[in-house]
């Protein structure tokens, strides 16, 4: 197959487009997709001081890798859930990433500070791991953004992420959650971080692809526990219909962006100690250190790769 | 060929496309990537004797 731009050998064909490129030309049409979403729904504004997700897989390290590339100088945030195996060797990407990019990595000890890891913490809180995990990433994410000046955080949700859980959203009719996706949720001023998702029409499979064609070293191992996550039920039988009709889940998306409404923040209290959103006085995640007996006092670990002068190894 | 997939490796003689071994192995190329010798390449490309080819799953959970 010849790349459509300039006749050389192509190494992706993009049916969805239908389209071939060679490297060159997809980077740059990739490149150019996620610089349009972010001046389509304005994302991202001059002003803004964004912070990017990392979580050490393709889409996070990508997605930051072409924030700074195209001039939204962003510094990385890491949660890190003490997993055997998962945990450390993800961080030690995000660290290979800050160092080319030479910027800053803000890393929450999650087992540090809980004195147990996840599992075990929501087997206490009788909860299933991933809605204990999602709660904290939400809390500790957004505190970041307080505490350290950042007014947007920027996540590396892709196409096939968002097409799933709204397939499963329909499939189930949950209201409750059904239009409130969006490639922006505004903040609340000292409050809440505004959130963006830059990569909402960029599939999987071109993430992983520009994430190889630029040496982009993620982690391909998965979090233990989303191995029955049912969302890769829905984006494995969404990869059918996408084989047999090339072009469909970006369909599905783009169809929904067309009558998905701005959703309004539910006013709500804020906590007495941290200030976040919550109805009653306190936020759960407060509650949660109470629980524990956990100072309230949030403090990061900090990787700054921004005055390293020397030129970063090639990644490999 | 040696074509590496999910951990295990798989042996073919026959010269074959990238598509016909997707086929063959009955994956997903939506899901898919192919590298062939540290190279990405389309479903076209012709597998010869020597290749290394690896299958790269690109969906994740979570
Ligand atoms: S899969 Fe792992 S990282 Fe993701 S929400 Fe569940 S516990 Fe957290
Ligand atoms: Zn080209
Ligand atoms: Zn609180």
């Amino acid at each position: 197959m010849k790349c459509r731009v300039c006749g050389q050998a192509a190494c992706i064909s993009l049916k969805s487009y239908n389209t071939a490129l060679c490297r060159e030309d997809f980077v740059a049409f990739l490149e150019k997709r996620v610089l349009t979403t972010i001046q389509k729904y304005h994302l991202i504004n001059e002003t803004d001081r964004p912070i990017v997700a990392v979580s050490g897989g393709k889409d996070s390290l990508s997605l930051w890798y072409i924030m700074n590339k195209l001039g939204y100088p962003a510094d990385g945030i890491y949660i890190d859930l003490g997993i055997e195996d998962y945990s450390s060797p993800s961080l030690t990407k995000i660290r290979n990433v800050a160092d080319v990019l030479k910027r800053k990595v803000y890393v929450f000890p999650f087992r540090e500070v809980f004195k147990k890891g996840i599992e075990e913490l929501a087997r206490t809180i009788r909860r299933p791991p991933c809605s204990a995990c999602g709660t904290i990433k939400r809390y500790i994410m957004n505190r970041v953004c307080m505490d350290k000046g950042y007014n947007t955080l920027v996540t590396g949700h892709n196409l096939d992420d968002e097409a799933g859980a709204l397939f499963g959203n329909i499939l189930y009719w949950k209201d409750e959650y059904l239009w409130k996706k969006n490639l922006l949720l505004e903040g609340t001023e000292g409050h809440l971080s505004k959130k963006v998702k830059p990569l909402f029409l960029c599939s999987e499979r071109e993430m992983a692809a520009y994430a190889i064609l630029n040496n982009i070293d993620y982690i391909y191992e998965e979090c233990p526990f989303s191995k029955n996550a049912k969302s890769l039920t829905y984006k494995s039988m969404l990869n059918k219909l996408e084989e047999a009709s090339p072009g469909t889940k970006l369909q599905f998306i783009k169809g929904y962006l067309k009558q998905v409404k701005e959703t309004e923040r539910k006013e709500s209290d804020f906590c007495t100690f941290c200030g976040y959103p919550t109805y009653g006085d306190m936020c759960n995640f407060c509650r949660m250190l109470e629980r524990f007996h956990i100072d309230k006092t949030i403090s990061f670990e900090e990787y700054d790769a921004r005055d390293l002068d020397t030129q970063p190894e090639v990644m490999t | 060929m040696k074509v590496e997939w999910n951990g295990t490796v798989y042996e073919f003689d026959k010269s074959m496309t990238v598509l016909r071994l997707l086929e063959r192995l009955s994956v997903n190329r939506e899901s898919h990537l192919v590298v062939v010798n540290n190279k990405l390449v389309t479903e076209d490309s012709r597998l010869e004797k020597d290749d290394e080819v690896k299958l790269i799953r690109v969906i994740s959970g979570g």
